[in-house]
């Protein structure tokens, strides 16, 4: 079958010529299993395939053509306002059978390198944390997305996707179909999505019950009401105003502090003094997330998630103040850091192995079994030493999360207890 | 259940000076369904999610019933947005699907039980209660999704272009289901679209917006027979209406060869700013095919004939023998017009017919304020 009566329009800002290769003649949910990455599994609103695509993975979802350049519009708009959102690839219009039937338009987005579905990370033993953990990276995410104006209509855990960061997640928007940008949010907006997000995250909780991959005696409603508070804290402390004394002028730089302690920076902050000066009113006006990725950005070059920067910082900073060189130039020690401590750790880590997680996790797990193994042997155990322990009997053990597509809940197991170490090094606790 | 009320509800974007709802008076009565239509940016959507507590509102009020509900959050507002989000959770029972939300809210499980029930009889869907969505069809799920909304019993549904991301087939037969469904629950249903034929299929009452003010609100026969202006006459209908601006003299429209004569009280309510002229509307289907030689006969160049079985159209091109041929628009175009032929005695391309608008179906409008005139 050849699919010569088609006239594909393809819009996209970089095109790849590979696209025209894919069969765009073929209904997506008949696509030959050759050409998909992963089977797809579960209901979802639309058709969503992922493909190979030179190199990369694609996620290819099939959808109405004015509503598939939407989201495209969308999902760009997004990234340049720096929002933790899919990369979009194009959009694929004009599509048509052999018979000539019109076939729906698609929407193409890069997909996320080591990311998790939500479901992936489920399992019988949820650990309570996990699903706060998981929690509080959408919380933050949602806040990002309603500083910027983006008002999303459908949050859910489905439309969202995982990146371990550090010890906890950072969430990405995937699905911004029912989205729309605005000036500002009003308070209306923000109430709606934040409803409807706990509805739906109580519902997918609910559904993870009702397929036994979750235990019966989690309660779906507090976790749902929990992203509710935590959404409430962290947008109080990022907008609210915060009125004080002329004489307490410190809380100015303690309120600063406070919100790069949270990972966001202070672009605008509203100080106002009323007529007679004996009180101030502060109020931040643009605050802007990444405090810690982006000096580890500028000091190192290092693209890495905000707690993934924070562990990185800090063991840079131990380092600086194990060689004793306060005095020098920060970005001449960090440079030093990375060539001799971060690069060579990740070195090690052979090859076939460098799908498991991404070089910045790794070296935050590294910085783990390090302290694991020093606490273990009471002593300091050297980078070295502990990256080849690491290699040889965590990181195997670990699945492939540089592509996870389509799993089902319980595929993968939420590593967080780093799992057990064996007879070679002191028996530790299991935790 | 309720009505629903705009009182002179007008919203203004920061940043904007023309107000994206200006002034809106709208009344929706207990049981109605009301169709929000209009080209995009007319202030549609707007007025909706300002009903839906999504948008503030700068000036006026809305109700909900007797309750002013213009400061009250979206939640607290008795209202489903229906079609959201309708992804089915896989794992669930079709019951559970739809009675979750009640779980949530803490409704006693037997009431639960029987909010489901009931939905499920009105869907058709009672026999698949304990099924996983997997054995559902395509249109079944879409009724569970539906049910969803049902078993809350709120006071008002609201749809936000819910068809958009259908294909064509399930979004003729979706229109059909949502429009009886609607009926046979009774519930306030404010329903947001672009197009008009679904408008028109689907509403009791239809209100028009443009440029965020209201154009005119009434049944669809009042919009199709006494459209109030020249925006509501080329907007509803399909094919559109043909509608041209023509000097008056003597009492008469000058449609070129063609004269149309005016009514006396026609001829007296023209204002200043008319400036002597006249813009007329008739529909394709207000066109006899007549001989050449008939008076006041206008000839159209046949472009291109539409044949759908039980109706023919012609799209043609007008001469200039007509007048100035440019003064004349239509859904096909400027200086094009369409006439329904009997689709028996279909033209070929590029001839020639005549045609004559039949009497008692124009629509008359000022030429100045596009205002309709009688």
């Amino acid at each position: 079958m050849s699919p010569a009566r088609q006239q594909l329009q393809i819009t996209a800002a970089s095109p790849d010529p590979a696209l025209l290769d894919l069969p765009w003649h073929i209904p997506l949910e008949h696509w030959p299993a050759e050409m998909l990455a992963a089977l797809p599994r579960g209901i979802s609103r639309h058709i969503v395939r992922f493909a190979r695509l030179s190199g990369r993975v694609i996620a290819i979802k099939e959808i109405g053509e004015t509503v598939a350049y939407r989201e495209y519009e969308l999902l760009r708009q997004l990234r340049r306002l720096d929002v933790p959102s899919v990369e979009p690839v194009g959009v694929i219009t004009g599509r048509r059978s052999p018979e000539g039937e019109p076939l729906e338009a698609v929407l193409i987005t890069q997909h996320l390198q080591f990311s998790l579905p939500y479901r992936s990370l489920f399992s019988q033993s949820l650990r309570p944390d996990t699903a706060t953990r998981l929690i509080d990276a959408l919380a933050v995410l949602l806040v990002r997305l309603h500083l910027v104006g983006f008002y999303w209509g459908d949050v859910s855990l489905s439309n969202t996707l995982f990146r371990r960061d550090a010890e906890t997640f950072a969430a990405y928007l995937v699905d911004a179909e029912t989205g729309d940008l605005h000036e500002r949010l009003s308070v209306g907006q923000r109430g709606y999505d934040l409803e409807v997000a706990r509805v739906n995250i109580i519902g997918e909780l609910m559904d993870l019950q009702a397929g036994q991959f979750l235990e019966e005696d989690v309660d779906a409603v507090a976790i749902g009401d929990a992203l509710a508070e935590r959404y409430a804290d962290l947008w109080r402390a990022l907008t609210e105003v915060e009125s004080f004394g002329f004489g307490d002028r410190w809380r100015v730089k303690a309120r600063i502090d406070r919100l790069n302690d949270l990972g966001f920076d202070v672009g605008e902050l509203d100080i106002t003094s009323d007529l007679d000066g004996t009180s101030v009113r502060i109020q931040p006006k643009v605050v802007e997330s990444g405090h810690h990725s982006r000096r580890l950005m500028r000091l190192t070059g290092l693209d890495v998630e905000e707690n993934q920067a924070r562990r990185l910082l800090n063991d840079l900073d131990e380092y600086r103040a194990a060689t004793d060189r306060q005095a020098e130039d920060e970005s001449f020690v960090a440079h030093d850091w990375l060539t001799e401590v971060f690069e060579p750790a990740v070195r090690r880590v052979p090859r076939e192995l460098r799908g498991k997680l991404e070089p910045a996790q790794i070296f935050h797990e590294l910085l783990d079994h390090r302290w694991f193994m020093s606490e273990q042997q009471n002593r300091d155990v050297p980078m070295k030493e502990a990256a080849k322990s690491y290699v040889k009997h965590i990181l195997p053990n670990r699945p492939d999360e540089e592509a996870i597509l389509g799993l089902q809940p319980g595929d993968l197991r939420d590593t967080v207890p780093i799992p057990r170490i064996t007879d070679e090094i002191a028996s530790p606790d299991e935790s | 259940m309720a009505t629903v009320t705009f009182d002179h509800a007008t919203r203004v974007y920061p940043g904007t000076e023309r107000p994206a709802v200006d002034a809106l008076n709208l009344h929706i009565e207990d049981g109605e369904f009301l169709v929000l239509v209009g080209p995009s940016g007319c202030g549609k959507s707007t007025s909706l999610r300002m009903l839906a507590g999504l948008e503030d509102v700068n000036a006026g009020r809305i109700l909900i019933g007797d309750r002013d509900v213009t400061d009250v959050q979206p939640k607290d507002r008795d209202i489903a947005m229906v079609f959201q989000n309708y992804a089915l959770y896989p794992h669930m029972t079709v019951a559970d699907n739809m009675g979750f939300a009640l779980k949530i809210a803490g409704t006693p499980k037997s009431e639960i039980r029987q909010r489901v029930e009931e939905a499920a009889q009105i869907l058709d869907l009672s026999q698949y209660l304990d099924r996983k969505p997997k054995a559902l069809s395509g249109g079944q799920r879409q009724r569970v999704a539906m049910g969803r909304a049902i078993v809350r019993q709120p006071q008002v549904f609201l749809m936000d272009e819910p068809l958009s991301n259908l294909d064509a087939k399930l979004r003729v037969q979706t229109r059909t289901q949502i429009a009886s469904l609607q009926r046979r629950l009774g519930v306030t249903t404010v329903y947001v679209t672009h197009d008009q034929t679904e408008a028109l299929t689907m509403g009791d009452r239809i209100a028009v917006l443009k440029d965020g003010i209201l154009q005119q609100v009434g049944t669809p026969r009042d919009m199709y027979d006494t459209p109030a202006n020249v925006f509501v006459a080329g907007f509803i209908g399909s094919p559109a209406m043909n509608i041209g601006t023509f000097p008056v003299l003597d009492g008469y429209a000058n449609l070129g060869r063609a004269r149309v004569p005016m009514a006396r009280d026609v001829l007296g309510t023209l204002e200043p700013d008319d400036k002597n002229h006249i813009t007329v509307g008739f529909r394709p289907e207000s066109l006899d095919v007549v001989e050449a030689t008939t008076p006041e006969a206008i000839p159209v160049i046949v472009n291109i004939v539409e044949e759908l079985g039980s109706d023919a159209f012609v799209y043609g091109s007008l001469t200039n023998e007509f007048g100035h041929a440019d003064a004349v628009h239509s859904g096909a175009g400027d200086a094009q017009i369409i006439v329904r032929v009997d689709p028996r005695q279909v033209p070929g391309k590029g001839e020639t017919i005549w045609v004559r608008i039949r009497a008692g179906e124009l629509h008359l409008f000022h030429a100045g304020s596009g205002e309709r005139i009688g």
